[in-house]
């Protein structure tokens, strides 16, 4: 079965390595993922900040694209991409004239059927249980899971995890190997959108929680979501200068995690792209090696 | 023939401003049987009564049309009054000219001829009408007692000292439920088992109660003065007599480390064991699920001490069946244990407790002996914050209402803790305080003013630990919804308060009602507080609602002194309007046909089978019976009734035939 | 006071919110839960809870405030408000739709030009390529509020690491797309 992908903007540009890693384990686990046709950007905070319509014609249109195509389920891995589609999907049924206005606006046939799937529920769903099968390195680390906020919220409409503590993803990271820790700031907001306009306010969230998950004794941070790894990866000069410290601690994708732990290479998840460098400490075995001869993953740029 | 008086009401402008009474008057006048009609202002006024009383006497009435309000209204009022003339109260009739007709028409002749239509169905009802008398029942001058909290206790004493007997059932091993658990009490801050504990001695001593604690009510038959309650008494694996409290096999059990229940988790106690020192009965109960004989078959260590040998390891459940007059429930309520706020910690930080658990912690006979420390490393908090509503009016997440008593717990708990660490400090987040009821608002006045209490109006969004503190994140809404961060050794959240584990089942066995929160309905919320729907059952203390120790105790004197009244008597009026099968002459004796289809459908197993014997006592033939006490005139039999051989007395089927064919003459 | 009379008319911004999200800031009984929740209620000029008791007010002086606030710009629609809320007020909503409707009355906050300019340079973006292009953005984002040296240090290293592409990535239906936005945001006033 073929599963539809929207990548969204992030991750064909700053945060590429993220749709880098998503493309290289679904192909490790032979999923067939399909990149939605002329898909658009999804509006973003800023569509929702300036016109509600606007922030529901532009995600209407993705999902009229996916139905196009005849997708049953749409991976979503930006997490703020998946907030909008979802949003948009349940709005939009919710509301009969609405859905028939929008649907004016984007001039496109639109049922709102497709199964928009954010990446924890799509590695939940068609990798989980393959895990340990491919393993080639435990992921023995451990790690601070941080949903932070449009994974779980709003939870009415998302109904994804607990929107208190949630456990998905730290299920997938002990499945892995890792020892994700307990901490304060799971679902805290790291500045979200306002990662150029406001990056004093960036600095001061993100802080407390990468803070938070040093002080807790966290070796690493993990992600799904594009806008969390630029603040918390990117601004680190901004989060250091609120710290009023140095903080090396490098920030993962779920993606790259479980790319590292069944073996692909550093470079096919795009490690190196990161700000923060990521230096891991040594777990008894040595990744470059004892590498092994794993699918290398094909550049998937149109 | 037939002399019937009919009385139509304007009921002032409810009436009168619709219809035209004395138009409806005249027109009911020239119907055959009628012997006199008229209009008044006010019939249930003392001339209006007056008016039918001499038009009885002087026209010689045989039946009455009183066309007024609804029956529910007034219909004692007026077959009082032709009682009072000496017409059998059951020969009058009202029909219902108000909600059925003006409330709901407009002015008009349409209107005044469906008053006209009205009234004459109820006139043909009542030429048919036959004379009742109220049946008489005996009352068993007994009371059930369900649950032996401070409620139940009160009850219980109450309606003992009354002079009658009491049968008092309690589901755990001792009475006293919630209040022996408190440390002291507001606004008086009198110690709650000082107060309580002889009032629990006087119940388990007193010549007319009879006390089953371990024990449940499982089912319930019968009706007002003359229920039937299935007792059951659970086995507590000791022989109740010949144990004699002496506590040896407590201390001796292997089996140590079981959380309290009285303790809220704060202790533990063995398998074998008596919850709290002053508990009545002061003997022990065996835990079966936690006992090692009953789990794994080995041990009896308790046999062996026991001085007196009364452990009964094969004791089963007793169940007994007692008849009583009337039943008071004081099933009491319990606490919404707040897991549903994962942004609190309950449940994951030790040191983030309820309402509950800091009254033992602050009571002299509690785990720590009344010294504040917090349960994760038994330190003594010096910063503890105080949640106000932590459940209560929280629709998102935990239940609608206000549990009404936590702003005044709060408060005595923030004086508590200040009274025994002086130098630390209370914070309280609060939405309002409410604080009516005697010396209340004094009191919360008091723990602000002198102990220091600092209240923070607003909610706390979310508690995390850090470096051993819990890091309370609220707002201030009176400094601009500010944000506070406060940095506690421990939290007390002030929890809802829920109706009781089982209320629910409890209130489908009894037949009573239960409001949407699973809380015992009252019959009236005003007037009737302390009676439920059903006749003979009344309600005290938190099962009908969240209530504090005055409330309780209060409601359940009330409910005393209404069976008090009801013991008062030693027979029972009941209306006759209840279902009877026919007789006729022989041969047939009567037309029913035996079948008993009515028997399997009556709800109120009323139906029983009688033998028509002839004079040599042979059997001629078996019909159905009703028993005129337990029948409630419900009609299902009538309906089911094959051979048409059942009626509901004042409602047969004569009687409702006459009605639709006076509707459907044109005239 | 004027709450009575505007029942019908529905003329304060509260029945208008009402009208059009459906959400009703009667509701709130001014806990401050979303308050105390909010990680950027310290920045704001009225926290969450303060906007609902201004709406509850339904004066035209704390409308007007509402609408200059810094407070509508600075919420980054978290949604733990929500989340938190006992009464399940859904805030965010509410300021999206003071923002759109300060926008339009041309009373956004000086102070959060840089916001606006970033949301709109964003925008634009999409209206002209269908999708976000990061370098046309950042120079568009630069040019709306002269903060030109903002990012310079990063930027060489973003593009070092292949986080920044030189051209727009622009798909096939830009027309579609540029149709979108004439139908919605660029739409003439009714």
């Amino acid at each position: 079965m073929k599963i539809g992908l929207y990548p969204g903007c992030s991750l064909k540009g700053s945060s590429r390595e993220y749709n880098e890693s998503v493309v290289a384990i679904a192909k490790a686990f032979n999923i067939d993922l399909v990149e939605v046709q002329d898909w658009n950007c999804c509006g973003a905070t800023a569509a929702h900040n300036l016109s509600k319509e606007l922030s529901l014609a532009l995600p209407a249109r993705i999902l009229a694209l996916a139905e196009k195509e005849g997708f049953e389920e749409l991976l979503v891995p930006c997490a703020a991409c998946y907030s909008r589609l979802s949003v948009t999907q349940h709005e939009l049924n919710e509301d009969q004239n609405l859905k028939n206005k929008i649907i004016d606006i984007i001039g496109m046939d639109y049922k709102g059927t497709t199964k928009i799937i954010n990446v924890i529920q799509f590695i939940d769903k068609y990798i989980t249980d393959q895990i340990e099968y491919k393993m080639f390195r435990p992921f023995r680390h451990d790690v601070a899971c941080y949903y932070g906020c449009l994974m779980v919220r709003p939870h009415d409409i998302l109904k994804f995890d607990r929107p208190e503590d949630p456990q998905s993803m730290d299920k997938v990271m002990r499945k892995i190997g890792a020892n994700p820790i307990d901490w304060a700031f799971k679902t805290e907001c790291c500045g979200a959108g306002f990662s150029v306009s406001r990056t004093d306010i960036v600095g001061k969230l993100s802080g407390k929680l990468i803070e938070d998950a040093s002080d807790r004794g966290a070796e690493l941070i993990i992600v799904a979501c594009p806008m969390c790894h630029s603040n918390l990866d990117m601004r680190r000069a901004e989060i250091e200068k609120y710290l009023k410290k140095k903080n090396k601690m490098p920030v993962l994708y779920i993606t790259q995690a479980i790319g590292l732990a069944i073996g692909l290479d550093e470079k096919t998840l795009g490690l190196q792209r990161h700000f923060v460098p990521v230096v891991l400490k040594e777990t008894g075995d040595d990744y470059k090696a004892e590498k092994k001869e794993v699918t290398q993953p094909v550049e998937t740029e149109e | 023939m037939a002399r019937i008086g009919v009385f139509i009401c304007h009921c002032g402008e409810n009436i009168g401003a619709t219809v035209d009474c004395a138009k409806v008057a005249e027109v009911i006048k020239k119907v055959p049987g009628v012997a006199f009609s008229t209009d008044y202002k006010y019939m249930c006024s003392d001339p209006g009564q007056t008016l039918i009383k001499d038009a009885i006497k002087e026209h010689n009435l045989t039946g009455v049309v009183v066309a007024a309000c609804s029956p529910r209204m007034h219909e004692p009022t007026f077959r009082k009054a032709c009682a009072e003339a000496g017409l059998n109260p059951y020969l009058c009739e009202m029909a219902n000219l108000r909600e059925h007709c003006s409330w709901v028409h407009e002015k008009g002749d349409v209107t005044t001829q469906k008053a006209i239509d009205i009234v004459r169905t109820l006139v043909e009802k009542v030429k048919r009408n036959v004379a009742l008398m109220p049946i008489k029942v005996p009352v068993t001058k007994r009371a059930l007692v369900i649950g032996g909290g401070v409620a139940g206790i009160q009850a219980s004493l109450d309606i003992a000292n009354a002079g009658h007997q009491v049968i008092l059932v309690e589901r755990e091993p001792s009475i006293g439920g919630h209040m022996s658990q408190l440390s002291e009490t507001f606004p008086t801050l009198d110690c709650s088992q000082c107060i309580l504990t002889p009032r629990m001695v006087e119940v388990a001593q007193h010549p007319n109660i009879t006390l089953y604690t371990y024990a449940e009510v499982e089912g319930l038959d019968g009706f007002i003065g003359n229920f039937k309650a299935k007792i059951r008494r659970k086995s507590k694996s000791i022989d109740e007599k010949t144990c004699t409290g002496c506590g040896l096999c407590t201390t001796k059990c292997p089996t140590k480390k079981i959380p309290s229940e009285f303790e809220q988790g704060l202790g533990n106690r063995p398998a074998i064991y008596v919850p709290f020192p002053q508990a009545v009965p002061n003997k022990p109960v065996i835990d079966k699920e936690h006992c090692r004989y009953y789990t794994q078959g080995k041990c009896r260590v308790c046999e062996k001490v026991c001085p007196t040998k009364a452990i009964r390891f094969d004791q089963p459940d007793e169940i007994m069946e007692v008849e009583v007059g009337a039943i008071v429930i004081c099933t009491g309520f319990n606490i919404l244990r707040p897991t549903f706020f994962p942004e609190y910690g309950y449940g994951k930080y030790k040191d983030v407790i309820d309402g509950l658990q800091f009254e033992r912690l602050a009571s002299a006979s509690g785990p720590t002996l009344g010294a504040i420390r917090r349960p994760s490393d038994g330190k003594e908090p010096k910063n503890v914050v105080f949640i106000a509503c932590a459940g209560s009016r929280d629709p998102a997440k935990g239940i609608e209402y206000c549990s009404k008593i936590c702003c005044m717990y709060t408060a005595k708990h923030t004086m508590l803790y200040k009274h025994k660490v002086h130098d630390g400090t209370a914070y309280v987040f609060y939405m309002d305080i409410r604080a009516g009821g005697k010396m209340y608002e004094e009191f919360v006045r008091r723990a602000i003013a002198e102990d220091g209490a600092q209240y923070i109006r607003g909610r706390v969004s979310t508690i995390y630990e850090k470096d051993g503190k819990l890091i309370v994140k609220g707002a201030d809404t009176l400094l601009g919804a500010q944000p506070v961060e406060i940095e506690a050794d421990m939290v007390v959240l002030a929890t809802a308060g829920i109706s009781n584990d089982g209320a629910e089942e409890l209130a489908q066995r009894l037949h009573v009602s239960y409001d949407q929160y699973k809380f015992f309905a009252e019959a009236h919320p005003k007037l009737k507080p302390v009676e439920t729907n059903t006749a003979g059952i009344f309600l005290a203390g938190a099962c009908q609602a969240p209530k504090d120790i005055p409330e309780s105790v209060a409601a359940a004197s009330g409910a005393a002194s209404k069976v008090a009244g009801l013991f008062s008597n030693s027979e029972l009026t009941r209306e006759p309007l209840i279902a009877v099968v026919n007789r006729t002459a022989p041969p047939l004796f009567s037309t029913c046909v035996g079948c008993f289809m009515c028997q399997t459908v009556c709800p109120y197993n009323a139906i029983e089978r009688e033998e028509i014997k002839a004079r040599d006592g042979k059997v001629i033939k078996t019909v159905a019976k009703i028993n005129p006490g337990l029948c409630q005139g419900c009609g299902t039999c009538v309906a089911l009734c094959r051979s048409k051989s059942i009626d509901i007395q004042g409602y047969t089927g004569n009687q409702v035939f006459a009605e639709v064919m006076a509707l459907l003459e044109e005239d | 006071m004027s709450s009575h009379n505007n029942h019908n008319e529905s003329k304060t911004l509260a029945d208008k919110i009402l009208k059009s999200t459906q959400v009703s800031v009667a509701k709130c009984y001014q806990c401050g839960k979303c308050s105390a929740g909010c990680p950027v209620s310290s920045e704001m000029d009225y926290p969450p809870s303060m906007v609902i008791r201004m709406l509850q007010t339904r004066t035209p002086e704390n409308e007007e405030k509402l609408l200059r606030s810094k407070t509508i710009w600075l919420c980054l629609a978290c949604e733990m408000c929500i989340q938190r809320c006992p009464m399940e007020i859904d805030i965010p909503k509410v300021m999206d739709y003071l923002r759109e409707k300060s926008l339009k009355e041309n009373k956004a906050h000086e102070a959060s030009k840089d916001i606006i300019a970033f949301h709109k340079a964003f925008l634009d973006s999409i209206e002209k390529t269908g999708r976000l292009y990061e370098v046309g953005l950042i120079a568009d984002y630069k040019l709306r509020t002269f903060n030109l040296m903002q990012d310079v240090a990063i930027a060489p290293s973003m593009y070092m690491k292949g986080k920044l592409a030189i051209l727009p990535d622009m798909i096939k239906d830009r027309k579609g797309v540029a149709k979108i936005f004439s139908k919605t945001i660029k739409k003439k006033e009714e």
